[in-house]
C-alpha cells in the first residue's frame, strides 16, 4: 500500500456539460497528483472549474448531466473513471471522505447526528448498531465536540453553523479515509469559526496521514493550510507549485493578480487594491490563446493571443504562460515580503 | 467628524418577536441590537463589523426603517428617521438607500436594466421620460457599464456587473446616505477591488455618505475612516480605521483580525492568533456583564458581574473592555503588547 505512486492521479482529465451552446467544456485536460499524507489546495474564481473537477475524479458529474470527455483518475492505484456506481458508493464515504461548503444541506434534518454517522460505518464497515454508534460518538469526539456522547442523540439544528461543520468532518473521517476531499468548508463560517475548523483539518490531518484535497477560492487559506497548490483560471490549470514557491515567486500574472487584489495584501504595500480588469473568462466564449490574455496587463499582441499555451515546468513548479520565464523577476518583485 | 453629521444615531435598540414561551405563556423578544450609537458625516463612510450574530446588518435595516426601532433616535440631517409617519418615510426614501449583498437575488429578473433604474425616479421624481432616459445612461457609464446596456436583463450579467447595477440603482436620486450590506463578499476577489474602487469614486462626485456593514475589517480598512465593530448586538470598539486594526484595544477585534489567514504562508506558520473557543451565545438570553466574556480569553472576575465602561483609546475611538481598568490595567493602551509571543486559545 505505501508506495511511490501519488495516492490520487488526475491526468488530462476534460469535462463536459450540456449547454445551448452545444458541449461545453468545464474542465479542460487537468492533470495534477495529491500525494500521499499531503494537503493539496486547488484555488479559482467562480467558473474555473475547481469543484467540477474534484466531482468529476470521484464520479459525481454523470449525474448532473455532464460528461467525462477523456482523462484518467487514479486513486490509490484504481482507475475512478468508468468504474459503475456500485463500486465508487464502495469507495465514497470510506477511503475517500468529503465536506461540502453547506453542512447543513449535506445533513438529512430527520435523523440524529450520530445516527447519520453511524449510518456511513454500518454501510461501508457492516459493525453492528450499537457499534456504529460507538464509532460515531468516537468521530465527534475527534473533532472536539465536547460531550460527544450525549451531542450525538441531537439533531443538526441543534448545532451551530461551526458545529455543523465539525459534524461533517466527523462523518467523513468516520471510516479512517485515505483521502479526503473538502469543497469550499469554511466559506459559509465566520472568520472565527473558520481559523478552528483550519486547525482541526490540520490536526486531523497530522495524526491521521490522510491526504486532503481542499478546494477553495481564498489565497489566505491557501497559505494556511496547503503544501502543494493548483491554480485554475478558464478550466485549466494555470499554475502548479508548492505552498512557498506560489506565494514567494508566483509565475503566472492570474496568480500574482489575485494576490494584488486581496484587501489584506493591498494594505500591506499601502496602496489601494489593485483591480484584476474584466470578468472571469466563461465557458462558451473562451478567448483564443491565453485564455487569461484579455485581462493581463502583460499581454502580448501575437505571443499571447493566437494559439493555446501549454503548462510548462519552471523554478521546481508548473506555468501555463507564454512570457514566465521573461516575466519571472517581475512578478516575484510584485509579492509580498513579510 | 469633519462636517455636520449626515446620520445621527443614538441609543438605537431593535428587537425581535419570537413567539412565546408554549401556551399561554410569556412573549418573548431577541434584542438584535442594544444601544447602538454612531455617527457618519455627509460624505463620510463608515464600517460597521461583525460576525453574523452581531446584529450589523439588522443595525442597518433599522437605520433605513425596513425593520421597527424599539428604542433610540435616528436622525438623516434634520429629519426624524425613527419616528417618522408612513408618509413621511415614504419620501425620506429617496434621501436614503440601500445596496444588498447577493446582486442575483436583488434585481428583479423580470425587469429591464432600464426598468430597475427608472422605477425609483417615476416613484419619487417628476422628471420628463426623455430625461429620465438620459439620465439613465449617465448613470450606466459612471458605474462603468456601457449604456447600451439598459435593454437588457440581469441574468445577462456577471456578478460584479451585476453589483454595479445594484450601485446605480440606488445612487439614482443622489441620496444623502446609502446602506451598503456586505456589498463585495458575495463577489470574486478579482472583482471585489473594482467594486471598492467604483464606489470610492462614486462618494467622491456625489459626496453621498456610506454606512459599509461587512465581516471583512481588511475591506472596511480601506473603504472606510472610521470603524465600529459589533458583538452580539452591542458595539464593542470604535475609532480610526487605521487604529483599529493595527492597534486593536477589545479583545473580540483583535480575534477578529488574527483569524483572517493572510496570503504568506511563512507568515500563517509563525503568527501568534488568538482563536476564540465556544460559539456565539444566543442573543436570547446575553451573558451577564461582558457579553463577550464566555468565549474572551482573558476574562476575570469582574467580566460576569459588571458590563464593560466605554474607555478612550491612545489614537481615537472607544473599546469596551474591563482590561483597561483591571488585570493588566491597559488604561486605553492596545492590546498588541499584551498579547504578543502568546498563542492564545480562550476556553470554553
Amino acid at each position: 500500500m505505501e508506495s511511490d505512486t501519488p495516492l490520487l492521479e488526475v491526468r488530462d482529465l476534460s469535462v463536459q456539460f450540456p449547454s445551448p451552446h452545444g458541449w461545453l467544456t468545464v474542465v479542460d485536460k487537468v492533470s495534477f497528483n495529491v500525494g500521499r499524507n499531503d494537503i493539496v489546495c486547488v484555488v479559482g474564481e467562480s467558473g474555473s472549474g475547481k469543484s467540477v473537477t474534484m466531482q468529476a475524479a470521484v464520479g459525481l458529474v454523470q449525474p448532473k448531466g455532464g460528461r467525462i470527455k477523456s482523462g484518467s483518475v487514479r486513486f490509490d492505484g484504481q482507475e475512478l473513471v468508468g468504474m459503475g456506481n456500485r463500486q465508487l458508493n464502495r469507495i465514497r464515504g470510506d477511503a475517500i471522505g468529503f465536506i461540502f461548503q453547506e453542512p447543513m444541506s449535506s445533513l438529512n434534518p430527520a435523523y440524529t447526528v450520530g445516527e447519520q454517522i453511524a449510518e456511513v460505518v454500518r454501510r461501508h464497515r457492516g459493525l453492528s448498531r450499537a457499534d456504529a454508534w460507538k464509532r460515531a460518538v468516537e468521530a465527534l469526539d475527534r473533532v472536539h465536540i465536547a460531550s460527544a456522547a450525549s451531542r450525538a442523540a441531537e439533531y443538526p439544528h441543534q448545532f451551530s453553523g461551526g458545529m455543523r461543520q465539525r459534524v461533517m468532518i466527523a462523518m467523513s473521517i468516520a471510516c479512517d479515509p485515505k483521502l479526503l476531499i473538502a469543497d469550499e468548508p469554511t466559506t459559509a463560517l465566520d472568520v472565527t469559526i473558520q481559523a478552528r475548523i483550519l486547525e482541526l483539518l490540520r490536526e486531523l490531518q497530522r495524526d491521521s496521514g490522510m491526504s486532503v484535497l481542499f478546494i477553495t477560492h481564498d489565497l489566505g487559506v491557501v497559505a494556511d493550510i496547503a503544501r502543494h497548490v493548483v491554480v485554475m483560471y478558464g478550466a485549466q490549470v494555470v499554475e502548479s507549485a508548492d505552498v512557498d514557491n506560489l506565494f514567494g515567486a508566483p509565475r503566472h500574472p492570474y496568480t500574482s493578480g489575485l494576490l494584488g487584489a486581496m484587501p489584506q495584501v493591498a494594505l500591506e504595500r499601502g496602496h489601494d487594491p489593485i483591480a484584476i480588469p474584466g470578468t472571469v473568462a466563461q465557458a462558451h466564449s473562451w478567448p483564443s490563446g491565453c485564455r487569461f490574455n484579455p485581462r493581463c496587463i502583460y499581454r502580448e499582441e501575437g505571443t499571447c493571443t493566437t494559439t493555446a499555451i501549454p503548462l510548462e515546468p519552471i523554478g521546481g513548479g508548473l506555468v501555463r504562460c507564454a512570457r514566465a520565464a521573461e516575466l519571472q523577476s517581475t512578478l516575484g518583485r510584485a509579492m509580498v515580503t513579510a | 467628524m469633519s462636517n455636520k453629521p449626515c446620520l445621527r444615531v443614538e441609543n438605537l435598540h431593535v428587537s425581535y418577536d419570537v413567539g412565546s414561551t408554549g401556551f399561554l405563556g410569556k412573549r418573548r423578544k431577541l434584542h438584535a441590537v442594544n444601544d447602538v450609537s454612531l455617527e457618519i458625516g455627509a460624505g463620510e463612510t463608515l464600517g460597521l463589523v461583525g460576525e453574523s450574530g452581531s446584529g450589523k446588518s439588522t443595525a442597518g435595516l433599522a437605520i433605513l426603517r425596513l425593520i421597527d426601532v424599539a428604542s433610540g433616535t435616528v436622525r438623516l440631517g434634520e429629519t426624524d428617521v425613527a419616528g417618522a409617519t408612513r408618509s413621511e418615510l415614504r419620501a425620506l426614501r429617496r434621501r436614503m438607500q440601500m445596496v444588498f449583498q447577493d446582486p442575483y437575488s436583488s434585481l428583479n429578473p423580470s425587469m429591464t436594466i432600464a426598468q430597475l433604474l427608472e422605477e425609483p425616479l417615476i416613484i419619487h421624481a417628476d422628471i420628463p421620460k426623455d430625461e429620465r432616459k438620459a439620465m439613465i445612461g449617465r448613470m450606466l457609464e459612471s458605474v462603468g457599464l456601457h449604456a447600451g446596456y439598459a435593454a437588457r436583463y440581469p441574468h445577462e450579467f456577471s456578478g460584479g456587473q451585476r453589483q454595479r447595477i445594484a450601485i446605480a440603482r440606488a445612487m439614482m436620486l443622489h441620496p444623502e446616505l446609502v446602506v451598503l450590506d456586505e456589498p463585495v463578499s458575495a463577489l470574486d476577489v478579482s472583482t471585489q477591488s473594482q467594486i471598492m474602487n467604483l464606489l470610492k469614486k462614486i462618494q467622491g462626485d456625489s459626496g453621498t455618505a456610506f454606512l459599509l456593514v461587512a465581516h471583512d475589517l481588511s475591506v472596511v480598512r480601506l473603504m472606510s475612516p472610521r470603524v465600529a465593530v459589533m458583538y452580539l448586538g452591542e458595539i464593542v470598539e470604535t475609532g480610526p480605521s487605521g487604529r483599529v486594526y493595527d492597534q486593536p484595544a477589545h479583545p473580540y477585534t483583535a480575534a477578529l483580525i488574527s483569524a483572517v489567514p493572510f496570503p504568506d504562508p511563512e507568515r500563517q506558520r509563525r503568527v501568534n492568533r488568538i482563536i476564540l473557543g465556544g460559539d456565539l451565545p444566543s442573543p436570547m438570553s446575553p451573558p451577564s456583564g461582558c457579553r463577550f466574556r464566555t468565549r474572551c480569553p482573558f476574562v476575570m472576575d469582574i467580566c460576569s458581574k459588571e458590563a464593560p465602561p466605554k474607555v478612550a483609546v491612545e489614537g481615537g475611538g472607544l473599546a469596551s473592555c474591563h482590561l483597561h481598568a483591571h488585570g493588566p490595567k491597559l488604561g486605553g493602551r492596545s492590546l498588541n503588547d499584551f498579547i504578543r509571543d502568546k498563542q492564545i486559545v480562550s476556553a470554553a
